[in-house]
């Protein structure tokens, strides 16, 4: 319900009050990335890119409770180990690559490492990870990597 | 409940696929009961995995026959159904059955009880086994409940498979009887609320602020539950009791305010100091009666005084020993991040609560700083410079702080011995009377960030230097908190040898009161009016006194310290910057931070002078209630409206069992003085509920001599016999080793199962990337993932599958279901009890990676998200 209240409050000229009636209505991305609560996130593309059906980041009511239900404390494990390996998956290829790895740094650190740095912390990253050598991470060694992270429940979780 | 929580445990790190999986063939599977059904309509069949279906729907048709034939009369109906639960167990996946299982677990009594109501009236138009098979249709719906919110779908899909679910458990809940089911689910919406709200306040700092100053409001809310039950056993069982049943006011002495102050009782500045009226009130131990009994209940109030005095510790170490358990068995993969630095830097770093730009800024430059710090480590390892003088520098740094100690523990000794000249004295100031809380808080103020600039010379790792600042915090605290109470003992000492001389006095004015001559002997005199009576000074009411006021003037500071350390601060940085020579925000008054070690000691400190003076001081956990409940709304304001993120943002996940730890320290050395009072002092004479006792004890072997029948009085003698107690001990002492040693050699096993792990998956590495030259790319993932299967399940099967043929998935779903689980998988879970989830995790998501690559590699297949 207040998840309701806040899609609305996101683009009151767009959504109506009776949301039975017409459950098609999309809210842009503009409006969405530009939330509190994802504003500062370097990775909010990506975030609205996976969670709205068709990748372009305009999200139905749908696509918007679902986006909050994983991000949500509830949610298990596996289930956003998932749809963390989608949102580092900057090119959906189900792989995430040195090139993805790029761009996840170049996103955390806002640019201020040098290209040097850059590749070394990925060759690092494939070098741990990867369990079996083909130069890109897949799911599997996304999840048995992750699942191990002390704190990637605590800090992949957004609250409302 | 055991098996049931391991089950789930399973259950949850079952990979997302899985549980598509699952769920596919569960929908596969109920088209199939459901034809026996009377006619039930069946909306959407599967449209994928037809062959899988229809297999499924075969099998299904056999067993019933087969159970048909199996179960003729409704007094077997049980062992029928037990021994179909075995028929089915070997063709489902492990998942099914585990869940079945489960679900049996939890509706056995409802379900059995239901089933023979309906076959005890012969009316019932539903047979038997219709009866079961609606049930395990609605227990399954149930469960799909319950878990839609983990499954990886659409919202949409998810909102019409739980309609639907719940439209069927709706309908045939109903016809089965089963009305508690509801009223057990609105109970649970209850809970639930509640518990919304008490995440409520932690909420709005925990989004703005990151994980650490969330953990500070995490912590004082679960501080106020523990408080609020503490408050419920004393509030309920003593002081309403002793209020609504016990003599009331000004029938005794100790209830009634003596004459020399009786005008000034209700001066506010009186009251203020919880003196007056407020003395001689339930808030405080001395207004209790001994009298054994009271009121038409015959409440034995003593007996309960003291049952609650213990139970209040007993409460609060259980529950503070619970958390600390639970939050190392939530924590389990420990000791293993050296492996993934980098991996966790870059997927883990991000704390994706942050809401706020400052603090998103902040976290940037912290992200940067330790990649290029694990950078420059990995680089070069070890450079150690000039370590003579870090080393001169530490020593000089810790000794000053040593100073500093004893320095504030002489000091509050000093002045609490000249408070007590100055309450032999008349007419004291306000500051005098107040001197004691003054200081203390004064050096609770200043003395943390004196400590930090010291801590400066060490040169320390943040996070080390942060360990050792809240230490050094600690020991200040905890130093004061116990040369106070030295004072106090001194005090309290003072005022018992007092006492003597105080109680022939009182003895003496009674009796010349009674003999006094020139009175008719003939008319017996009205007795002394209460409020004349001379009495003692009754130290444990002045002792619960003095720990009311610490805590009241303690909540004051704090309260004042953030209006006017932060608030008047940030309104003065805010609007002063317009008209100021430097900038006011950058420069040097700037913002506060939120201090959260100050406050989480504080917070710990208050929380242990609460145990120790709820003894003495019954109301104290009353007023402690309030203060927790203020200052969680107060500080969650200041905190958001005045107050800037870190500059070091650093994570809070592991510092909780640091508090907790902290935290119990607390409660045992506050437990210390309360136990030293009870056992080996006697209690005033003349209030109290254990006056007239020689010590506060004796009310238990009161009790027992009285109440129990006497040869439960003889156990008891017998038990406290020194003969029995100290073997008891040593017992337990040998119980402490050995349970030691077994954890012990438990972690070693767990380190070299970890090992073997490790060198397992350099193996397979190896093999792997032989492999992967040989094979063609397509087939990488797959022989991939069942290579690891291979080696992790020992021996699941060594075939080779093909891509996206759905006999492998059948296969392969139920042959780690069958083999998997009752081997490979329980044997770690079994073995290792706490640290043992990375080696379940590992199994687990490597085998379903089989079923979801060709639902990954083929998306035109997937009818799991429907076209909107």
């Amino acid at each position: 319900m207040r998840l309701f209240y806040r899609y609305q409050d996101l683009a009151p000229q767009l959504v109506p009050l009776d949301y039975t009636s017409c459950p098609a209505v999309k809210v842009p991305y503009e409006l969405i990335g530009s939330m509190p609560e994802l504003k500062d996130n370097p990775f909010r593309e990506r975030i609205v890119q996976v969670f709205s059906e068709d990748g372009d980041g305009h999200m139905t009511l749908d696509n918007f409770l679902d986006m909050f239900s994983v991000m949500s404390g509830m949610a298990p494990r596996d289930l956003k180990a998932y749809y963390a390996f989608r949102i580092y998956d900057f090119n959906d290829d189900n792989y995430i690559c040195a090139w993805d790895l790029e761009q996840t740094v170049t996103r955390l650190t806002r640019g201020e490492l040098s290209a040097e740095e850059i590749s070394l912390v990925c060759e690092k990253v494939l070098d741990e990870a990867d369990s079996d050598h083909d130069g890109r991470l897949s799911l599997e060694d996304f999840q048995s990597m992750i699942l191990r992270a002390p704190d990637f429940l605590s800090t992949f979780h957004i609250r409302i | 409940a055991r098996p049931y929580l391991k089950e789930e445990k399973e259950e949850n790190k079952m990979n997302s696929f899985n549980l598509i999986k699952t769920f596919l063939s569960r929908r596969g599977a109920q088209p199939g009961q459901q034809e026996r059904g009377p006619g039930r309509p069946r909306p959407g069949s599967p449209r994928r995995k037809q062959t899988e279906c229809r297999n499924r729907l075969e099998e299904l048709q056999r067993q019933e026959q087969s159970r048909a034939s199996g179960t003729g009369k409704a007094r077997r109906e049980r062992d029928g159904r037990a021994s179909l639960k075995k028929q089915r167990e070997p063709p489902k996946k492990d998942k099914e059955v585990l869940g079945k299982e489960e679900t049996r677990k939890q509706l056995k009594k409802p379900r059995s009880s239901s089933s023979l109501a309906s076959s005890t009236s012969a009316g019932e138009s539903m047979s038997e086994e219709e009866l079961a098979q609606i049930l395990e249709q609605v227990e399954e719906k149930k469960k799909l409940i319950n878990t839609v919110r983990n499954k990886p779908w659409p919202m949409a899909k998810k909102l019409t498979e739980l309609r639907e679910a719940q439209a069927f458990v709706e309908k045939y809940e109903g016809a089965l009887g089963k009305g508690k089911g509801k009223r057990l689910y609105a109970y649970r919406m209850l809970m639930a609320k509640v518990r919304d709200w008490r995440q409520r306040p932690a909420g709005r700092p925990l989004s703005h602020f990151g994980s650490s100053v969330a953990s500070y409001f995490i912590f004082l809310r679960w501080m106020y539950g523990v408080n609020l039950v503490l408050f419920g056993l004393i509030f309920g069982l003593v002081i309403i009791p002793e209020v609504l049943m016990g003599v009331p006011y000004g029938s005794i002495p100790r209830k009634t305010v003596p004459r020399a102050e009786e005008e000034k009782a209700m001066d506010f500045s009186v009251l203020w100091d919880f003196e007056g009226y407020i003395k001689y009130s339930a808030l405080f131990y001395g207004y209790y009666n001994n009298q054994r009994t009271i009121g038409w209940l015959r409440y034995r109030l003593p007996m309960a005084y003291f049952m609650v005095g213990v139970s209040v510790f007993g409460y609060s170490l259980m529950i503070v020993i619970r958390s600390m358990a639970s939050n190392t068995q939530g924590s389990t993969s420990e000791g293993e991040s050296d492996n993934f630095t980098f991996s966790f830097k870059m997927f883990t770093s991000w704390d994706y609560l942050i809401g706020n730009s400052e603090t998103a800024d902040n976290k940037y430059v912290s992200i940067t700083t330790s990649f290029k710090e694990s950078i420059v480590d990995e680089q070069e390892s070890n450079k150690e410079e000039n370590i003579h003088l870090t080393r001169f520098l530490r020593v000089l740094a810790n000794f000053l702080i040593i100073c500093c100690l004893c320095g504030s523990g002489y000091l509050i000794y000093f002045v609490v011995k000249r408070s007590q000249e100055f309450s032999k004295m008349q007419n004291v100031t306000w500051y005098e009377r107040n001197e004691v809380e003054i200081v203390m808080s004064l050096l609770g103020m200043f003395c943390p960030p004196l400590f930090e600039t010291i801590a400066a010379l060490e040169n320390y790792h943040p996070r080390i230097g942060l360990k050792w600042q809240l230490g050094r915090i600690f020991a200040l605290f905890l130093g004061n908190l116990y040369t106070f109470l030295l004072a106090l003992m001194d005090d309290v000492h003072l005022k018992l040898s007092n006492e003597a001389k105080i109680k022939n006095i009182t003895h003496w004015t009674l009796f010349n009161y009674y003999n006094s001559s020139g009175w008719n002997a003939s008319v017996p005199r009205p007795p002394l009016h209460p409020a004349d009576v001379p009495r003692g000074s009754c130290w444990e009411t002045a002792v619960g006194i003095e720990f009311m006021r610490l805590t009241v003037s303690d909540m004051l500071v704090t309260y004042i310290t953030i209006l006017l350390g932060d608030f008047v601060r940030a309104c003065f940085v805010r609007f002063m910057n317009y008209c100021w020579c430097w900038d006011l925000e950058a420069g040097f008054p700037s913002y506060a931070e939120f201090d959260i070690s100050g406050n989480v000691l504080g917070l710990i400190f208050n929380q242990g002078m609460i145990w120790m003076g709820s003894f003495y001081a019954p109301g104290l956990v009353g007023i402690n209630v309030l203060r927790l409940l203020t200052s969680m709304y107060f500080q969650c304001w200041a905190v958001m409206s005045s107050n800037v993120p870190h500059e070091r943002v650093f994570k809070a996940s592991r510092s909780d069992n640091f508090y907790m730890g902290l935290l119990l320290l607390v409660l045992f050395l506050s437990l210390l003085p309360v136990a030293y009072t009870i056992m080996s002092l006697p209690p005033s004479f003349d209030c109290g509920p254990f006056s007239g006792k020689n010590r506060m004890y004796d009310v238990l072997q009161e009790t027992i001599e009285n109440d129990f029948p006497t040869f439960l009085g003889k156990i008891f003698a017998f038990l406290a016999n020194p003969g029995l107690i100290i073997p008891a001990i040593l017992l337990m002492f040998l119980a402490i080793y050995y349970l030691n040693s077994v954890s012990k050699s438990l972690s070693r096993a767990n380190a070299q199962l970890r090992k073997k792990i490790q060198a397992l998956r350099e193996v397979e590495k190896n093999h792997k990337s032989i492999k992967n030259r040989a094979t063609d790319s397509g087939e990488t993932p797959k022989s991939s993932s069942n290579s690891a299967t291979q080696l992790q399940i020992t021996k699941a099967e060594p075939t080779s599958h093909s891509a996206g043929q759905t006999q492998t998935l059948d296969k392969k779903a139920q042959d780690p279901g069958t083999s998997g689980p009752a081997s490979g998988m329980r044997l770690p879970a079994s073995q290792l009890p706490p640290g043992s989830q990375p080696l379940e995790v590992r199994p687990d998501s490597s085998k379903p990676q089989v079923q979801t690559h060709p639902w990954r590699s083929a998306p035109g297949k997937s009818t799991q998200r429907p076209p909107h």
